[in-house]
């Protein structure tokens, strides 16, 4: 590979390659009246983007003509990482994709890799996985919450979200021994069985947070100016929307129920009572006012499962797959060749290809894994919804204010660590 | 999910379509896969949508090394109503890895298949814009392939290029 770039020529020919991406004239570009149209570039560290986008906007006076969105800012390569680390191995880069849906990560790539394996989970494994998943979902949502409330220029927002989503990071921690990254979802089950009085730990929490999200609505929901910058604003139909790729509460804002965790149940999610929040106009209003929702359904499903929470392993009793328990290691040779195996090379998993979705906060999280037989991936691809539902931006703020693209851009939610993989 | 007979059902209708769109048909994990030409893929995921499957929800790139044809690529298609799933893929060979776009009828594809020929090298013709995504624009090479190293990427800062350095191999 070449690398050398010193020569002026060089030098100055990757600058003309640089400015092809940025100054070329837009497509759809129109002026109504004779106002002259202003390419503007929106990023990528403004604080507005929620990460490194980078967003090349055309204006016509303060309306957005249109929009691209440059991305890859963030670009680690997770994905051809992940092939060259053995299946057990991978869990903690996958995780680092989306960094606000990390048990999400986690559980789409070990649930494709255990529809490889043909795993059996026990039940309790299940019921842990929703628990934190929906912890999970939660503390997402608070995130966005406030960073959206902030955009808006409610700056109070984000530290009553920053503080209810601590209390989560505590919980996390307390189960896993990390606040973020976890690493708790295994292939098989769970790492670690829930410590004693946590149960007790979410209770307090469940019981708190319905009152805390009453604060947060009564806060933005009738503050005149929260409802003029989203009310009406920059709506798109379910129509497009769904030929867009986009699903999560983008989706059901604009009227569609679609919900993996109803329409397709899986991890048990068929066992809980919980209702699927949608809007009617597919604005940003319905956007807010969807995900505000969500967080009351999520508190009702941790509730059932922690109620309903099963005795039993939490993780499978495959030798082959999940390691043995550490009191055996002193007295089973057998539990010894395992651990050992397992440690060095990692398990096998049979030839083939599974795409398996799951319901992220922000839509399905499809997690695509090749296997070649051996122990490690031969291709990992994660269907993020951050990325694809980021090609919605341009139809959603074609001919709004770029105030409203702000907004806008605080509805769609996308985690630039989930796009740039 | 779409069972071993209702796979086959449906491929068979395929084939009556178009004899030559249907190269194979694969149940796997309660799960229906279709290979189909390369040249049929527009036609087929057309005519896919008009039997329910009306969301295209990921478009994704493989590396088959060593087998041949090298490269494939993945269409998931979901019936929102039937609640069904099912995998379209096609494989190219290397030295002529040229595609149709589905972009013109399913939006959603853009960005995937731009990452795609990102990262694999395959190209949709008939995109409105097919540039690198994530990679930079003037990278040479297509890191997901799997004879494509890991590590050992040279890294330009503009502060070096700027003094007239070079980077260190």
């Amino acid at each position: 590979m070449s690398t050398e770039i010193t020569t002026a020529d060089e030098t100055s020919e990757y600058r003309k390659l640089e400015e092809s991406i940025t100054m070329e004239p837009l497509e759809r570009v129109r002026s109504e009246g004779d106002q002259e149209l202003l390419t503007l570039n929106m990023g990528p560290h403004h604080p507005a983007t929620h990460g490194v986008l980078r967003l090349l906007i055309t204006l016509d006076g303060e309306i957005v003509r249109d929009l691209k969105p440059i991305i890859g800012y963030v670009h680690t390569g997770i994905e051809k990482t992940a092939e060259d680390k053995s299946y057990w191995k991978a869990i903690p880069v996958i995780e680092r994709m989306d960094y606000l849906a990390y048990y999400f990560n986690a559980y789409a790539f070990c649930g494709a890799t255990e529809a490889l394996l043909e795993v059996e989970i026990p039940p309790r494994a299940q019921y842990l996985r929703v628990i934190h998943m929906e912890l999970n979902r939660i503390m997402s949502h608070l995130v966005w919450l406030g960073t959206s409330a902030l955009d808006l220029g409610a700056m109070s927002m984000f530290w009553y979200c920053f503080r209810d989503r601590e209390l989560i990071l505590d919980l996390f921690e307390q189960s896993s021994g990390q606040r973020m990254h976890t690493r708790y979802i295994q292939v098989g089950g769970v790492a670690e069985d829930i410590p004693v009085g946590w149960a007790e730990k979410v209770r307090e929490f469940t019981t708190q947070m319905p009152s805390r999200a009453d604060q947060y609505k009564a806060i933005l929901a009738n503050n005149e100016i929260v409802l003029q910058r989203l009310r009406g604003v920059c709506p798109l139909g379910e129509k497009e929307l769904l030929e867009l790729g986009v699903t999560g509460p983008l989706l059901r804002a604009a009227g569609n129920p679609w919900d993996l965790r109803k329409a397709m149940p899986y991890s048990s999610y068929d066992h809980f009572d919980f209702k699927i929040p949608v809007g009617t106009e597919g604005d940003n209003w319905d956007r807010f006012a969807v995900r505000v929702a969500e967080i009351y359904e999520s508190v009702k499903i941790i509730d059932q499962a922690l109620d309903g929470l099963p005795e039993g392993p939490w993780i499978s009793e495959d030798r082959k797959v999940a390691l043995p328990p550490r009191h055996e290691l002193a007295t089973s040779m057998e539990a010894l060749i395992h651990h050992f195996k397992l440690v060095t090379e990692g398990f096998r998993v049979p030839p083939g290809e599974v795409y398996f979705p799951v319901e992220s906060p922000r839509g399905e999280l499809g997690c695509f894994v090749r296997s070649d037989g051996s122990s490690k991936p031969a291709r990992v691809h994660m269907r993020d919804p951050s990325f694809v539902n980021l090609q919605a931006t341009a139809p959603m703020t074609e001919g709004a204010y770029i105030a409203d693209l702000i907004a806008t851009l605080a509805m769609l939610d996308p985690v630039l660590g989930g796009i740039d993989r | 999910m779409p069972d071993a007979v209702g796979l086959e059902l449906l491929a068979e209708e395929l084939r009556e379509a178009d004899a030559a769109s249907v190269i194979d048909t694969l149940h796997f994990r309660d799960k229906g896969t279709i290979e189909v030409s390369p040249a049929a893929i527009r036609e087929t995921l057309a005519r896919l949508r008009s039997k329910g499957f009306s969301a295209l929800m990921s478009v994704h790139g493989v590396d088959y090394y060593p087998d041949e044809p090298r490269l494939g690529v993945h269409y998931e298609l979901l019936d929102m109503s039937a609640l069904d799933r099912l995998t379209i893929k096609l494989r190219v060979a290397l030295d002529d890895p040229v595609v149709e776009s589905v972009t013109p009828d399913w939006p959603t594809a853009n960005h995937q298949e731009r990452e795609i020929y990102d990262m694999f090298g395959v190209i949709f013709e008939g995109h409105p814009d097919l540039r690198r995504i994530l990679m930079p624009e003037d990278y040479e090479g297509y890191p997901q392939r799997r004879d494509f190293p890991i590590g050992g990427e040279p890294v330009m800062f503009t502060v070096d290029e700027a003094h007239g350095r070079t980077y260190p191999q």
